[in-house]
């Protein structure tokens, strides 16, 4: 919440009601009708115009213009140009857009990016090529077009986090959030067995 | 006759054949490397499609004015146009570009189009309610076949099929274009044919005339990765064109690219295929005839013909095949087209017609090599497949079994060509040392980069590190499109003849330091130029190069279409085997493990050429299992064009996975493409293991719980 520069402005959208909205699954219907009792109880009304906001992406402050409804997903790509996480199905389903939210997975694609301010965001970009997870996805060929891969990665890096030594079992459990159309799960079963042995818990680089 | 492009015998090679990394595996996986999608040039729009909501429709009226009129909306562009029809749900109408994504979709919901309603038809599995939906297709007889059935020891009945598919890329198709002066067109594509896009697009525009003349050669196409295409990113598409009109209007790059709803609606659809089989046999189990009348539908257009029967070809046969045309997404090329439908409708009937017989399949199918392009291949790989999944000890006649979790073993077999395409490549050694490929092919994700290295290194006698591959860019010399397994050949051709060229030109450069007559007396290996007969002659690579002084060596190589020579063959064999657990109860079914086992000629990186079989076998685990594209035929929508009801596999789902490839066995045919035959057997192989474990055969795939369950009651119940 702090830092958070709201405008209100009429007939704008309650964040947090636009929230619950989105949670029951019913949209934008939910959160038009679900605005007065925003308003009655309180909440905060952003938007609908752009606001100012900022987010804290691998360690670093954003400061980005965008509208209440932008996607954490759009914000990172459209917005501040890290097109590591990918757009795919835009619905919560198929893992592409994975990043971490306070140390967790989460689809960038299902959260605001309102949302996230004030939260720790931490996208593929953090990791290079040496580190574990990636690193044991190009041994075990983990990926052919690649275009899975980063929200694979980032979706592994987290199972890992908060999953130390691993069996088969629970990798495939862990990672049941993400798909693959080439068809990649035999060497992402290998990489992130083995890249299990080296991520051990916490979070590595403090974010 | 051998030439000097030969590959190097078993002994000789130090890189081809081993399994190394793709080599931008590290810039996938860390989220950097670039794709269509995410392209940002400056002054970026972003364009979205206005898009028909009725199955069979003709536009009565269009009315952009309100989309024209909002703020940030900077173009419009119509793809339909009053009096046009559509004709399926998801058909593209107009195109909108606007500052952001969110300003584009508002700009969309405020088009408005009418249309006058017209009558549709999307479903097909039902011939008989077709109509005059129906379009003959092939019609062939050999033999005789009324004759071969009245004489059949034991014959067989049935109906079998598969569901449309479609092709679901991750990344969806599209564009990011920039049209900068009148003749200077720049296109980021998600493409499988990078070649081919500039040709497209320059044909599409010549039919507006209010549009500059551009030439393919005024366009560049760029593409270093994309995001998935199975066959179906072959052409610039008509969001394409509309994203280069865009762009040439507001001066501004636009970038359109599908959304899920659309990429699954309109984007590509591997067609159905249904058929009713007759099929007769010896008592001895030799096949004597097959009779098949098909159908299946690839939306409005014709189709192509079917593949049946398929790689079995007894002396009898009859096909009749019609097409039915429904108001459904068009279909695209989808790894080996036709053939794994008609491998269902084929391998799945003649394991019933075994089941007749009282034979175990795997003798079945042996027996019948006979009737092949390939006995001797498909007789060592099903022993091996055999093997590998542990058949002798699993195998029991269909439907044997108790409890409520019934296994059993199914097979298929399967060919394809995989020929090279035509294919150029450059090979540019340089005075420091640095040897590049320059190549306009493009890698889809089957480690097409990687190949070209290692063939580069192969030939250059340096470890892969030490030298480059570009590619995905018009501007190199021009490569075939990626499709039909064709690449690999392709590539790996051009790059051997264009590196062997280059080499030659500088072992003329040191065979006098070497004490050498002739180039012929040198070899390059382990980094170094040395004399084959005394090879502690040597200079190292280096120092070779420096030789050159101020010039750099520039040489080609060219792979005409189709003759590959002894660098590259066409026509593999390959097995499959699936193990299977179904719940009799419920009526799912679990993949325990599978088995493939692949002929592909000489491999080049065996990591990746196993790869491209895992990838096979997972998708068509999908195929067999889950996936469908359901259309309502009240409405005519399109119910799952989205990721959560059009279902894949997840990485719990595959079960065990064992891939053999046939190393060493063929590689004197050269490199064959591998793409495609393993994408063809897991439908089949996966139906004919539930067929084993539940005794009812479960007509159509994907063999989904409820199909399962109506076999059962079919046949009696689990008894």
């Amino acid at each position: 919440m702090e830092g958070l520069k709201e405008t209100r402005q009429p007939n704008g959208f309650s964040r947090r009601s636009f929230i619950q909205g989105v949670s029951v699954g019913s949209g934008a219907a939910g959160a038009l009708l679900a605005t007065p009792e925003a308003e009655a109880a309180g909440g905060d009304v952003v938007g609908p115009g752009a606001v100012s906001m900022t987010l804290r992406i691998n360690g670093r402050n954003h400061s980005l213009e965008a509208e209440p409804r932008v996607t954490l997903l759009d914000a990172l790509r459209d917005r501040l140009d890290m097109t590591g996480a990918k757009k795919v199905c835009d619905r919560a389903t198929c893992g592409a857009c994975t990043v971490m939210v306070d140390g967790q997975a989460v689809y960038a694609c299902t959260m605001l990016a309102i949302e996230a301010e004030g939260r720790e965001i931490r996208t593929i970009e953090s990791l290079s090529a040496n580190d574990p997870v990636p690193r044991n996805f190009v041994k075990h060929d983990a990926q052919q077009c690649g275009f899975c891969t980063p929200g694979f990665v980032m979706a592994c890096q987290s199972f890992l986090e908060n999953n130390p030594n691993p069996s088969q079992a629970d990798v495939e459990a862990g990672l049941s959030g993400n798909i693959c159309r080439c068809g990649t799960y035999v060497g992402v079963r290998l990489a992130a067995l083995d890249a299990a042995k080296e991520v051990k818990g916490g979070r590595r680089r403090g974010y | 006759m051998a030439t000097k492009y030969d590959w190097p015998s078993a002994a000789d090679r130090s890189v081809i054949g081993r399994s190394v990394s793709r080599l931008d595996g590290a810039e996938k996986a860390t989220g950097r490397a670039k794709y269509a999608y995410d392209r940002n040039p400056e002054g970026l729009l972003v364009g979205r499609l206005v898009t028909s909501p009725h199955a069979n429709a003709r536009i009565t009226r269009i009315d952009a004015s309100g989309a024209e009129r909002m703020k940030g909306v900077r173009g419009v562009v119509l793809i339909k146009d009053i009096g046009d029809e559509v004709q399926w749900t998801g058909a593209e109408i107009a195109a909108i570009a606007a500052d952001t994504e969110e300003i584009a979709r508002d700009a969309v919901r405020t088009f408005k189009v009418e249309y006058e309603v017209l009558s549709h038809l999307v479903k097909e599995e039902d011939v008989e309610k077709a109509g005059n939906r129906v379009v003959p297709g092939q019609e062939n007889t050999e033999g005789d076949p009324a004759k071969a059935l009245q004489e059949a020891d034991v014959t067989h009945e049935g109906y079998y099929g598969a569901a449309t598919i479609t092709h679901c890329c991750m990344e969806p198709h599209g564009n990011t274009v920039h049209w900068k002066g009148e003749k200077d067109i720049t296109v980021w594509a998600s493409t499988q044919a990078v070649g081919r896009i500039g040709a497209d697009l320059a044909k599409n525009l010549a039919a507006d005339p209010s549009l500059p003349k551009v030439s393919p050669s005024d366009i560049r196409v760029i593409t270093p990765v994309m995001g998935g295409g199975f066959g179906s990113k072959f052409n610039i598409d008509s969001w394409g064109v509309a994203a280069a009109k865009l762009s040439r209007m507001t001066g501004r790059p636009v970038k359109i690219m599908l959304d899920r709803d659309e990429e699954l609606q309109m984007a590509g659809a591997r067609p159905s295929y249904f058929g009713n089989v007759k099929a007769g046999a010896k008592k001895d189990g030799t096949l004597t005839v097959f009779d098949v009348e098909s159908w299946a539908t690839s939306g409005v257009g014709r189709g192509g013909n079917p593949a049946l029967p398929y790689v079995i070809e007894p002396p009898n046969q009859r096909v009749r095949h019609v097409n039915v045309a429904t108001n459904t997404g068009p279909a695209r090329a989808w790894r080996a087209p036709r053939h794994p439908q008609c491998a269902v409708i084929t391998h799945c009937a003649l394991t019933d017609l075994a089941h007749k017989l009282d034979m175990d399949p795997v003798d079945f199918f042996k027996k019948n090599a006979d009737l092949t392009a390939r006995p001797d291949v498909y007789r060592t790989e099903i022993d091996k497949a055999a093997e590998l999944i542990d058949w002798k000890e699993k195998y029991h006649k269909p439907g044997e079994g108790s409890g409520h979790v019934r296994r059993g073993l199914g097979l298929s077999i399967h060919t394809w060509g995989g020929r090279p395409h035509d294919s150029q490549c450059r090979v540019v050694i340089e005075p420091d040392g640095a040897a590049s490929a320059e190549i306009g092919s493009q890698d889809i994700g089957t480690g097409t980069l990687t190949v070209i290295a290692m063939v580069l290194a192969e030939t250059l006698g340096l470890p892969v590190s030490r030298v480059n591959v570009k590619m995905g860019d018009s501007s190199l010399p021009p490569s075939g499109a990626s499709g039909g397994s064709t690449t690999v050949g392709g590539v790996s051709s051009s790059t051997r003849r264009a590196a062997v060229n280059a080499l030659e030109k500088l072992k003329e450069k040191v065979a006098g330091d070497l004490g050498a007559s002739s180039a012929d007396e040198i070899e390059a290996k382990d980094g170094y130029l040395r004399l084959k007969e005394n090879p502690k002659k040597r200079i190292a690579w280096t120092a070779a190069c420096r030789k050159l002084s101020t010039e750099t060596i520039s040489e080609m190589g060219n792979q005409p279409d189709r003759d590959g020579g002894k660098l590259a063959d066409s026509g593999v064999g390959g097995v499959q085997m699936a193990d299977v657990s179904v719940d009799m109860e419920t009526g799912i079914v679990t993949m325990n493990k599978m088995v493939a086992v692949q002929d592909c000629g000489l491999i080049i990186d065996l990591k990746l050429a196993e790869s491209q079989v895992y990838g096979s076998l997972i998708m068509g685990i999908c195929s067999a299992l889950w996936e469908e594209r359901v259309y309502d035929q009240m409405s005519g929508v399109y119910l799952n064009a989205d990721m959560e009801f059009y279902k894949l596999a997840g990485i719990g789902d595959i079960g065990e996975l064992v891939v053999h490839m046939m190393t060493g066995v063929y590689d004197d045919r050269g490199v064959i493409g591998l793409g495609e035959p393993p994408a063809i057997s897991p439908m089949a192989a996966i139906s004919n293991a539930v067929f084993n474990a539940i005794g009812a055969r479960v007509p159509t795939v994907p063999v989904t719980p409820d199909k399962v369950l109506a076999a059962l009651e079919k046949k009696g119940g689990m008894a």
